[in-house]
């Protein structure tokens, strides 16, 4: 097996881009990598992509974009594992070029959401839980994580007003994120007084949905001269899956996909949960956010919240988490969310975060989690040359 | 339209027709036909009490297409009596303040339909409080 070296990265703002259709969106991503890295072509092209069968009745991702990209001819195909179809996609080009059939891929995550109505949109993510006996009783992806909220909340005594911090954090780094989808600081009193969507995740629990494309290049380390800065590897990428249903779980509170995958990760890079400089976590909910750095071994069981309100999550904290705004600001376009997530490390890595830029960011982990916790993909990404 | 999807579940939205692995004896609620517990076979049905607990619950106030009618809604986690926890609508509701470890019983309601008015009209299990006996 080969180490790999992200060498190029693209994202387009999340936004509600009424202006330009999914082929653009990613097509503007890649053709950002490709300049990024200086090369004009690539082997290999995955696509991220969840919905776009049903949202834009457009399927074939794969040729459709490379076409489009002027990548024509290229293999290419598109990686669908509901909300972490993208990391899923940077695991494929990771894997491809890696095992040395491929020398060089993109993996861009895509998603266009917003040419579609809000009931259609919502009806669209509940295809990722399961079907015949969670969607068919009129439950959505928001109600799923409520119901898991709501017995976190009863099990561990946290009241709604301990996860503020979560979603206070999330705006506040997004604020200086020109990619990002919402520009808004919030207070603990907004936090309190947001709109219910389901009880009792508020609309500041929830991460915003948007249109978007993020896209990296991926070659062999051994490619490179020795001397090539920055140096940029993948060190650890693992990805496990649990049951679709969340009522199948032993235990609907803990991630097991993420205490595996991260698992993993942490053996491959060779490294401990004290050892990774920033996270960039799936906080889609603000429960999510929490389970997460659980599962992950960064908090004990039922005590997520705690890293919140100790300020540990924060920039300047042990472990700042969503430094360019997480999922909650930056925005959620959901099969482009987990290269979004990469794209970001390799800025901080880079030292490119401008004013996001975080004084240690030498080991970045990032964690993508498809359905309410059946799909985890995780990944650790070095800066090597320092 | 999508008929054989729903009458292939009758059994299980109409009479909560489970599994029992005949090697270990856990229950199943949906069929899984694998028992996860032993990995062996496990098709033998056995049909639930429909008695069981909320684990969880939680109103729906923006529902998906097809929804929109019945909003608001509750929906919850069920443990069942025999082990397995489904997800239902809760139904019934009166005064009665909704919490978790509520003892809820099976019922069979509609569920959704169709807005055409020659389209299907959907039946199957929701969960309400269990009625007191006199």
């Amino acid at each position: 097996m080969r180490e790999v070296a992200i060498i190029g990265i693209g994202q387009t703002p999340v936004d509600e881009h009424w202006d330009k259709s999914l082929r653009e969106l990613a097509g503007e991503a890649i053709l950002k990598a490709l300049q990024d890295a200086q090369r004009e072509e690539v082997d290999a092209l995955y696509v991220g992509n969840m919905m776009s069968g049903i949202l834009t009745q457009q399927e074939n991702l794969g040729a459709l974009i490379a076409d489009w990209a002027g990548l024509r001819y290229i293999e290419a195909v598109k990686v669908e594992a509901a909300c972490s179809s993208g990391a899923a996609a940077v695991r494929q080009a990771l894997m491809a070029v890696s095992s040395g059939l491929i020398d060089s891929a993109i993996a861009v995550g895509v998603e266009k959401m917003t040419d579609e109505k809000g009931t259609e949109i919502t009806a669209a993510l509940a295809t990722a839980a399961d079907a015949d006996y969670e969607t068919a009783h009129g439950v959505t992806f928001v109600g799923l994580n409520a119901l898991i909220m709501q017995r976190y909340m009863y099990e561990y005594g946290w009241k709604h007003a301990d996860f503020a911090p979560f979603s206070i954090n999330s705006h506040l780094n997004a604020m200086t994120n020109p990619n990002a989808r919402l520009h808004e600081i919030i207070s603990e009193k907004d936090y309190a007084s947001a709109k219910m969507i389901s009880y009792p995740i508020n609309l500041l629990d929830a991460s915003p949905i948007g249109d978007g494309a993020a896209a990296v290049l991926i070659v062999p380390k051994d490619s490179l001269k020795p001397n090539h800065k920055p140096m940029i590897t993948i060190a650890g990428s693992a990805a496990a899956s649990d049951t679709v249903a969340v009522h199948d779980r032993k235990d609907p509170l803990w991630l097991k996909a993420a205490e595996i995958s991260s698992r993993k990760a942490y053996q491959q890079a060779g490294v401990t949960p004290q050892d990774i400089d920033f996270f960039e976590l799936h906080d889609a909910f603000s429960i999510m956010a929490v389970l997460s750095l659980e599962a992950c071994g960064f908090a004990d069981r039922g005590q997520g919240p705690r890293l919140g309100l100790d300020g540990i999550i924060s920039r300047s904290g042990k472990l700042p988490i969503a430094t360019l705004g997480g999922l909650k600001a930056r925005g959620h376009p959901v099969g482009a969310t987990g290269v979004y997530q990469i794209v970001e490390s390799v800025l901080q890595l880079r030292g490119e975060a401008a004013e996001n830029q975080l004084s240690k960011a030498q080991i970045a982990m990032t964690q993508n989690i498809g359905g309410s916790g059946s799909n985890i993909i995780t990944h650790i990404i070095k800066r090597e040359d320092r | 339209m999508e008929i054989p999807r729903h009458w292939r579940i009758r059994q299980q939205r109409y009479a909560l027709v489970g599994e029992v692995c005949p090697h270990c004896n856990a229950k199943l609620f949906p069929p899984r036909d694998i028992c996860p517990q032993c990995g062996e076979d496990a098709r033998t049905p056995y049909q639930f009490s429909g008695k069981g607990e909320i684990y969880s619950y939680t109103t729906i106030y923006e529902p998906p297409a097809g929804f929109e009618e019945y909003t608001p809604y509750t929906v919850a986690l069920v443990k069942l009596e025999e082990g397995p926890v489904v997800t239902a609508q809760l139904t019934d509701l009166g005064e009665q303040p909704l919490e978790i470890g509520m003892p809820v019983e099976m019922v069979t309601r509609k569920i959704r339909s169709d807005s055409d008015e020659r389209g299907m009209i959907i039946y199957g299990y929701k969960f309400r409080p269990v009625l007191s006996r006199q």
